[in-house]
């Protein structure tokens, strides 16, 4: 047994090493790819140098005061043919796509009330105690699955959806299963909160909703897949961007951990909680990084109608991330008990993460640098930028909470919640949010109604997230330090943490406002009757021709 | 098209890799350990309560592990010694937690005996812990006029009394005797 282990573990260092040397070769040989590489492949004709952002009209100034402007890609101009394709492709998934968008921004608001309720039970500890389905311990696993399985996963599919046939060059095949699969998602994860709050949980963290309603959404998971594989099968493409990568990975990837987590009766005890944090972890790394890493990779360079600045460091990016991340999730279990040479890989695989975030930050950097005020004009690029650099706070965070000296302190506490937010909120969430601006108009051809609501919605999340983050790290270290000192008794830990517990709430609050305003815009858009843009631009064609 | 099925393999195997040494492999080591007889199955009424622990999230609040000396003050507050695989030997689903807005609760068996302390935390964390962030579960009992014979009552101080009689229900002694259950306070096993 001992051999075996041992010999996995070595083989695990071998390729983590080799790994770390390819990162190496691949930032000695960047000169190819540079402007002439593979990310060109997202450009079409003429669009190379120009800026895509269907959230705004108009050219983009490149930058403060200067004359200098980017061109936009003008959608509606070219031949009759090509802006028929064009569009054909962008709104070939536009029913599943509104679908989808429209049912994360529920589960989005669901589950912010959620949030609120939980975070205002932390300083008011008797509101809402009499009836047992609000109790704390019900809503707060409604909030995280809401956002998760409900906002998270049905966002990325969305955006996913419209994406791929896009990079792909070719038109969604199979959109009808796509939105049965939206249905199906959404009736299981009904059934799931309300098994949640009436107390049917299996009781693991991630891991609440039964197998059996879990059957539903692998069902929903499979029928939304295979239009995506055979839309892949299809490509008229000769390569497959980076992106594609990580979707077409994240969609293997989510099935399968998805299935092995909620396998019910194999796993018991202390292994079963390796399982969970294995899962719960995986879920973070192997679904809603590679979706948002996948979109950044994406919209910022079409924004700024510039190539991704090394090709291969973002591929090298992508497999240390699929073979790192897949292998952290049990540093929520340091200290616990569990073998001691599994504490010790998931710390170092914490800190290997550092590689992929170097990759991604680099890239990111490189094409940005000299075109920052683009920032102040394009929504997309503002959410996207936000998004990009807390993907490497975030990760980076992540990577000293696994070491010991930081662990010892924050572990159990606040500050692991704030952590998880600055993820999932201003990672995830916001390249989630940036990319909804720059699909809707396209798939339904019409444009936003109300600009000035896109700088209340970036606005208030913005703050709102700093103030949870900034506040609930306080707390957490502030806890950390009582729970060190065994000479304080363990309520002061609690104690210290209340005027945060309450920035908090007014933090929590200001999201949800922004989520409302984000989705009163939203159906605005869709409700929006369709301007016809592409006709009326395709006669400005034909006139100034 | 090969290069995406070279990518989806890649990545299927890289997770199934981490899978067994994650996974599988900590499960192999762990199934080499002899039972420890000095943990008990716990006995029906324990057995709901549990269940109710896990029903009502406990776990958010409350972790169930002890963690050893060179990460933590745990032994130093008396909350342990630093717990193994072996103790969760009857614990399924786990609740090892990840959050310490309450006190860890391995050995609250230990620290706390009393049935009436228990059952009044329950109904009123506050009663009898001032400071207390818990929330209260009044609807794990019952408000009645008179109190038949055998109920357990218990009696609020005048701040949180109501005027009628508050009868815990067979939940709240499931619960409360769960809570008594958790003792892992012998040595560890070789």
């Amino acid at each position: 047994m001992d051999f075996t282990i041992a010999f996995f573990i070595a083989l695990c260092f071998v390729l983590s090493i080799t790994a770390l040397f390819a990162f190496i070769w691949s930032l000695g040989n960047k000169g190819k790819s540079i402007l002439h590489g593979d990310g060109n492949i997202i450009f079409g004709e003429h669009e190379l140098g120009k800026s895509e952002e269907p959230a705004i009209d108009g050219p983009l100034p490149l930058a403060r005061g200067s004359d200098t402007n980017v061109e936009t890609v003008n959608y509606h101009r070219g031949s009759e043919d090509e802006i028929n394709e064009r569009v054909a492709i962008d709104t070939s998934s536009r029913l599943p796509v509104v679908m989808f968008l429209t049912s994360a921004l529920f589960w989005l608001i669901l589950g912010s009330f959620a949030g609120v309720i939980v975070s205002l039970k932390f300083h008011f500890p008797d509101l809402l105690v009499s009836n047992i389905e609000l109790t704390f311990g019900r809503i707060r696993p409604v909030h995280l699955n809401a956002v998760v399985y409900g906002w998270s996963a049905m966002a990325g599919v969305g955006v996913v959806l419209w994406l791929l046939p896009r990079l792909l060059k070719t038109e969604l095949v199979g959109g009808r299963y796509a939105a049965s699969s939206c249905i199906l998602w959404n009736i299981a994860l009904l059934i799931g909160a309300y098994q949640i709050v009436t107390g049917h949980t299996q009781g693991m963290e991630f891991l609440e909703v039964p197998w059996h309603t879990d059957i539903l959404i692998i069902f929903a998971g499979a029928m939304v897949a295979v239009p995506l594989f055979l839309t892949l099968a299809q490509r008229k493409t000769e390569h497959l961007y980076v992106s594609g990568w990580y979707f077409s990975a994240a969609l293997i990837w989510f099935p399968v951990i998805f299935f092995i987590g909620n396998v019910p009766g194999i796993f018991t005890g202390a292994e079963q909680a390796i399982v969970n944090w294995w899962f719960g972890h995986n879920i973070l790394g192997l679904w809603v990084t590679p979706i948002a890493v996948g979109c950044a990779y994406y919209f910022i360079p079409k924004v700024l109608g510039v190539s991704v600045y090394s090709y291969r460091l973002s591929l090298i990016g992508f497999w240390a991330l699929a073979l790192f991340y897949s292998q952290v999730g049990i540093h929520h279990l340091l200290g616990g008990p569990v073998p001691m040479w599994l504490q010790t890989m998931s710390i170092v695989q914490s800190v290997m993460m550092l590689i992929p975030i170097t990759a991604f930050l680099i890239n990111m950097y490189s094409i940005l640098k000299g075109r920052w005020s683009v920032v102040k004009y394009s929504p997309t690029l503002r959410f996207m930028l936000i998004g990009a650099a807390m993907y490497a706070g975030a990760s980076v965070q992540g990577t000293f909470e696994a070491i010991r000296s930081v662990n010892y302190l924050v572990h159990f506490t606040h500050y692991t919640v704030a952590h998880a937010h600055l993820g999932l909120y201003a990672f995830f969430t916001m390249i989630m949010f940036g990319a909804m601006y720059f699909v809707l108009p396209r798939v339904t051809q019409s444009e936003w109604p109300y600009p000035k609501l896109i700088s209340w919605h970036f606005w208030l999340s913005l703050l709102g997230i700093s103030l949870y983050f900034v506040a609930l790290t306080i707390a957490g270290i502030k806890q950390g330090f009582a729970l060190a000192d065994p000479s304080i008794p363990f309520i002061e830990s609690m104690k210290v943490t209340i005027p945060y517990l309450e920035l908090r709430s007014i933090a929590g609050i200001m999201m949800t406002v922004s989520h409302i305003i984000f989705a009163l815009h939203f159906l605005a858009l869709i409700m929006k009757k369709r301007t016809a843009a592409h006709e009326q631009s395709a006669s400005l064609n034909l006139k100034e021709a | 098209m090969n290069k995406v099925i070279a990518i989806l393999s890649g990545a299927l195997t890289i997770v199934l890799f981490a899978f067994v040494i994650i996974v599988m492999m900590p499960t192999m080591q762990a199934k080499n350990n002899k039972p420890d007889p000095n943990i008990k199955p716990y006995n029906a009424s324990e057995t709901r309560g549990r269940a109710m622990y896990v029903s009502l999230g406990c776990l958010h609040c409350h972790t169930q592990q002890v963690r050893d000396s060179i990460w933590s003050t745990d032994e130093a507050r008396g909350w342990g010694r630093p717990s193994v695989s072996t103790d969760y030997q009857y614990d399924t689903p786990h609740q090892l937690g990840t959050m310490r807005t309450g006190p860890d609760l391995m050995n609250i068996g230990v620290r706390q005996p009393s049935d009436t302390w228990h059952l009044m935390h329950l109904y009123q964390p506050r009663s009898v812990v001032p400071e207390s962030i818990m929330p209260a579960y009044p609807f794990l009992f019952k408000e009645v006029e008179k109190a038949e014979k055998g109920d357990a009552v218990i009696t609020m101080p005048p701040k949180f009394s109501i005027g009628k009689t508050i009868v815990a229900n067979q939940q709240a002694i499931d619960l409360t005797n769960y809570m008594k259950s958790l003792k892992r306070n012998h040595p560890i096993p070789k």
